[in-house]
């Protein structure tokens, strides 16, 4: 082992991301590690994609403070990453007088929590905004900071931008121990072993188990699934705000939201569950979904369903984040129980973070030169106008090559999003980065397509493309 | 500038070029989006089309290629290949198609009539809601049939297909024949919707089992499937607690139906039928929009590629005919039309308007509801009985049609609906 | 003796009766519309025949779908599947090419129903 990281981070989601571009702009040595085979694939990948506005945390908890200001760097942050981002506003709906006061305290709240614009909506304020919504709703809280960002977008962007920075990315980088050799951790992996002086934790569901390899078990994590229904794109318009329900106290109820992709998003459910991997759907919990929603948007008719998903929810039993150094080892630094609002606070998380690593670490802080604070601008040939589809094609021909037809990705998108820095590696790895398999036919006709490019760009066979690594091989063997 | 731009290459718009051409369209084009011409029929490597249109059982790529090489040889016909429309915007005099390709870059292009023919796609497993896990191993059946007929690779070893459509069917034999163990077809309705042969020749030959009324209620695994679980369904199609069983597999099928792939023509602000996912056309196969045809499996799902030709060949002589009429400058008066509507036990009717002065008088086709045995199938517009016939067996699976005679269509009275229904 | 038989000789699908002899000889048959249904039947009910097809890889080039010239015995059909895996047929080809002549020595031809040029 030649060399020692200042930093390694264990977990790439979007925490865990965008602490590792945050630490790109200072010249020390900086390692993402990541157990899956490409960033974004736990909490960050199922995730509702809403901008908080920060009404609902408790005031003066790390919640209310990171929340408030992850929203206000969001926008800025989504440009510069080229990351899709909409600040389209949330509304609480009171569905009758009993859940009046509750929005009273969520307004309180808000304001003590230094959001913005909050406003209460009679039922004509709020049907003129949205004339789909429950006719017999009492009143709203309007928020119009609220915004929707496509989270696995913003922790690939995040990525790619802190790898081409200088973060060395480690996928399939599973952390089995740390221990303290005095002045540094050697991490442990199947696949290895890294030395760091810093480590941070920010292993999403699974950080109350890397605490606990450095002794650490002040907190401890309980998965909450969340199961999410998406609908086609020609549903799009029934609401523009996030609608959410009045909160109960196992969260903040179903909600029903456009996404920055043009779909509709209702979700989610919750239960707590002890298997932190179970990312199974139930019928129960879609079933669920789709009446509790009814009470928003009475008489909605849930079809063009495209997918469902579950989501698991890293929640502390501290009921708040864990943004501090480790008591039991000043050098491991939690970025921990990322529950809701994990999302929107993420870019104030990676501020403080960082604040936490220059405390460990001491020393100079310059930032160094030649940092670049986005990545290039992606190609998306269904955006761009004529003009600029002539520009690119002529650029690459391979952008002239659609390859997913449902939402007009060609070859070139998927080829970038491949020789990216921290690229896609799987079928699951280009969908999130380019949307091709996204639409309506979910990759039926263009999966086999992909797997063809992914084969040839990283000269592997066919047969070992996975959909999202390990086990998760599409074609088992050549039969001719 | 073309006479006529057909949008997609497969056995729809292939035939309706020619047909186009044999009325006298002088230049042609034809947009593919793959780096062939023939569609989806080249992977259907199975027999059993060609039977209604050649006389012949014919494969899919041989079908196919009764119509490649007469589109190959015509200089009137233009091919561009990896060529895929984006866009559609329609004009009163001509209307302009957008395309990206490789060779060619951005395409601006335009002319007086377009034919529609982009095919359908496969619906996927979300449209299902079926619970689990995420595991890789559930795939289409279309994507299966390219990936073991076109590229040589096997996606499982033990397999479950859910629905018995025909590309379920034929699948279950490809699949047995390329080495995989076929388990079972589920299929939700207590009938298949694929053709009788297909379950003689693709299932009981090979003792694979169709369980009728029965669905995958969850599927299991983490990163490869594992096994599904499947349960009867009652009959509002829903699972009926009790009755689940446990399947162990590591490839799971989903023929579970097809859609038009209607962005295109959406986007050019053609009005769709909700009945059959396609345009709303007249006789000849023309949208609501002059000069925009549409005909295949983007119009509405067929089940048999013959009745596709017959089809694409009413659009490709009816573009001729309004491209002849331009050019002519004949001012065409505004046709009177007759709406035509599903009655009792039919789900659809294309064409969904019929002019009332068409001398060739008008074939409906239309899909049943529901299984019928020994059934009639009447035609009637205001309470008077047009045709009817008699019909053995009639299912969902397979189109039907019933014919009116000119004379009488030119009598309808103002106001008349030509209504087909299934009397038991 | 009598059996329902589903003819498949065209995707109408008929269902057929047939009355038949020891020995498999049809004395009369219902159901069949056309005499195609006939000629099934009876192969049917004494030496099954079916048409088989799939694909072979041409050397160094891609996969070519072939289909069997004439329907071979039911149970060879397996057979008839398994010679196609080793076998690699010499390019390019045209659309009735004999690819692999008798095949498992049931005296049928699989031709190429594609062609790569």
């Amino acid at each position: 082992m030649s060399q020692i990281y200042d930093v390694a981070i264990v977990g790439g989601g979007v925490v865990g991301a965008l602490i590792a571009r945050e630490l790109s702009r200072f010249p020390l040595r900086a390692a993402l590690l990541e157990r899956g085979n490409d960033v974004a694939v736990g909490t960050t990948k199922a995730n509702s994609g809403i901008v908080h506005a920060g009404f609902d945390a408790q005031p003066g908890t790390w919640k209310a403070k990171m929340n408030v200001r992850g929203n206000a760097l969001m926008p800025q942050l989504c440009q510069t990453l080229h990351v899709p981002y909409g600040q389209n506003g949330s509304l609480v709906v009171a569905f009758d007088e009993s859940e009046r006061p509750e929005l009273n305290r969520l307004l309180e709240r808000g304001r003590e929590n230094g959001v913005p614009g909050l406003r209460l909506f009679s039922r004509e304020e709020l049907l003129a905004m949205e004339p789909n919504v429950n006719p017999g709703a009492a009143a709203a809280l309007y928020a119009p900071t609220g915004g929707i960002v496509s989270p696995f977008e913003l922790c690939v962007a995040a990525a790619e931008c802190a790898a081409a920075n200088g973060v060395d990315f480690f996928r399939n980088f599973e952390v089995q121990a740390l221990c303290w050799e005095g002045d540094h951790f050697i991490i442990e992996a199947p696949a290895g072993q890294l030395h760091a002086k810093a480590v941070v934790n920010a292993a999403g569901v699974h950080a109350d188990n890397v605490a606990r390899m450095a002794g650490d078990d002040s907190f401890s994590i309980r998965a909450r699934r969340g199961e999410y229904v998406l609908l086609d794109s020609s549903q799009a318009g029934v609401v523009r705000n996030t609608i959410f329900q009045c909160p109960s106290p196992m969260g903040k109820g179903v909600l029903i939201s456009p996404t920055v992709h043009g779909n509709i998003l209702i979700g989610p459910s919750a239960e707590d569950i002890d298997e932190k991997e179970d990312l199974s759907t139930t019928a129960p919990g879609l079933a669920g979904i789709q009446k509790t929603v009814a009470r928003t948007v009475p008489g909605y008719p849930i079809r063009d369903v495209i997918t469902s998903f579950t989501g698991l929810r890293a929640c502390g039993n501290r009921h708040d984040f864990v943004l501090e150094r480790s008591a039991a080892n000043g050098n491991l630094i939690h970025a921990a129980c990322m529950e809701s609002p994990g999302l929107s606070s993420s870019p104030a998380i990676a501020e403080r973070i960082l604040e936490l690593v220059r405390e460990t670490l001491g020393g100079d802080w310059t930032e160094k030169p030649g940092w670049n604070p986005g990545r290039p601008k992606p190609v998306r040939i269904r955006e761009l106008d004529n003009d600029g589809r002539r520009a690119a094609i002529a650029k690459n021909p391979a952008y002239g090559k659609v390859v997913c037809r449902c939402e007009t990705v060609t070859e070139g998108e998927i080829i970038d999003a491949i020789r990216a820095p921290a690229g896609a590696r799987d079928i699951d790895g280009v969908k999130r980065r380019t949307r091709a398999g996204m639409g309506r036919c979910q990759g039926g006709f263009c999966g086999a397509r992909v797997l063809e490019i992914l084969a040839r760009e990283l000269e592997l066979p066919r047969e070992e493309i996975t959909k999202f690594g390990g086990g998760s091989k599409i074609l088992l063997r050549q039969s001719k | 500038m073309y006479d006529l731009i057909v949008i997609g290459g497969g056995p729809a718009g292939m035939a309706a070029a020619l047909e186009a051409e044999k009325n006298g369209v002088a230049s042609i084009l034809i947009l593919e989006r793959a780096e062939f011409l023939g569609g989806i029929l080249r992977q259907c490597i199975h027999t059993g089309f060609g039977m209604h249109y050649f006389r012949e059982e014919l494969t899919g790529p041989e079908y196919a290629d009764r119509f490649v090489v007469p589109v190959e040889q015509n200089p009137r016909i233009e091919v561009k290949l990896g060529a895929m429309a984006l866009e559609l915007r329609p004009g009163g005099e001509t209307h302009t198609v957008i395309a990206v390709s490789k060779s060619d870059g951005l395409l601006e292009l335009r002319a007086k009539a377009v034919v529609l023919a982009m095919g359908c796609r496969e619906r996927p497993r979300g449209a299902l809601n079926i619970a689990g896990t995420r595991p890789a191993g559930i795939i289409s059946a279309g994507a299966a049939q390219k990936y073991v007929n076109m590229d040589g690779f096997l996606p499982g070893n033990e397999v479950v297909i859910l629905g018995s459509g025909d590309i379920g069917l034929i699948m279950a034999r490809r699949m047995t024949f390329e080495g995989a163990h076929v388990k079972m077809v589920c299929e939700l309705m207590p009938y298949s919707s694929g053709l009788t042969r297909n379950i003689v020749q693709c299932l009981d030959d090979f003792g694979i089992p169709l369980k009728l009324s029965c669905t995958v209620v969850a599927v299991h695994g983490k990163e490869r499937l594992e096994g599904v679980t499947i349960a009867g369904v009652d009959e509002r199609l829903k699972p009926i607690p009790g009755t689940e069983e446990e399947v162990p597999c590591d490839l799971l099928l989903l023929s579970v139906g097809l859609i038009p792939e209607n962005e295109l023509t959406r986007g050019a602000g053609v009005p769709i039928d909700p009945a059959t996912g396609g345009a709303i056309v007249n006789q000849n196969r023309e949208t609501a929009l002059p000069g925009i045809f549409s005909c295949g499996n983007v119009l509405h799902v067929h089940d048999l590629v013959d009745y596709v030709t017959l089809e694409s060949q009413l659009a490709g002589a009816g573009a001729a005919e309004y491209i002849r009429r331009k050019n002519a400058g004949e001012t065409v008066r505004a046709p009177e039309y007759v709406p035509t509507k599903a009655g009792e036990g039919v789900r659809y009717v294309v064409p969904q308007q019929a002019e009332k002065n068409e001398a060739a008088g008008v074939k409906l086709y239309f899909r049943v509801g529901g299984v019928h045995k020994n059934a009639v199938v009447r035609l009637y517009a205001n309470g008077k009985e047009l045709a009817r016939k008699k019909r053995p067996r009639l299912a969902p699976g397979e189109m039907e049609h019933i014919e009116i005679a000119p004379r009488q269509l030119a009598e309808l009275p103002e106001g008349a609906e030509l209504t087909v229904e299934i009397l038991e | 003796m009598t059996k329902e038989i589903i003819c498949v000789a065209c995707p109408v699908g008929c269902g057929m009766q047939a009355e038949y002899a020891e020995g498999g000889s049809i004395i009369s048959l219902t159901g069949n519309s056309c005499n195609r249904g006939l000629a099934y039947a009876q192969a049917e009910l004494t030496n099954p025949t079916r048409m088989f097809h799939s694909t072979m890889r041409v050397e160094g080039g891609p996969l070519v779908s072939v289909k069997s010239a004439a329907p071979v015995p039911k149970a060879r059909l397996m057979d008839c599947a398994r010679a196609t895996f080793a076998v690699r047929v010499r390019g390019p080809v045209a659309i009735g090419d004999t690819l692999l002549p008798n095949v498992c020595g049931t005296g049928v031809d699989l031709i190429a129903t594609d062609r790569t040029i």
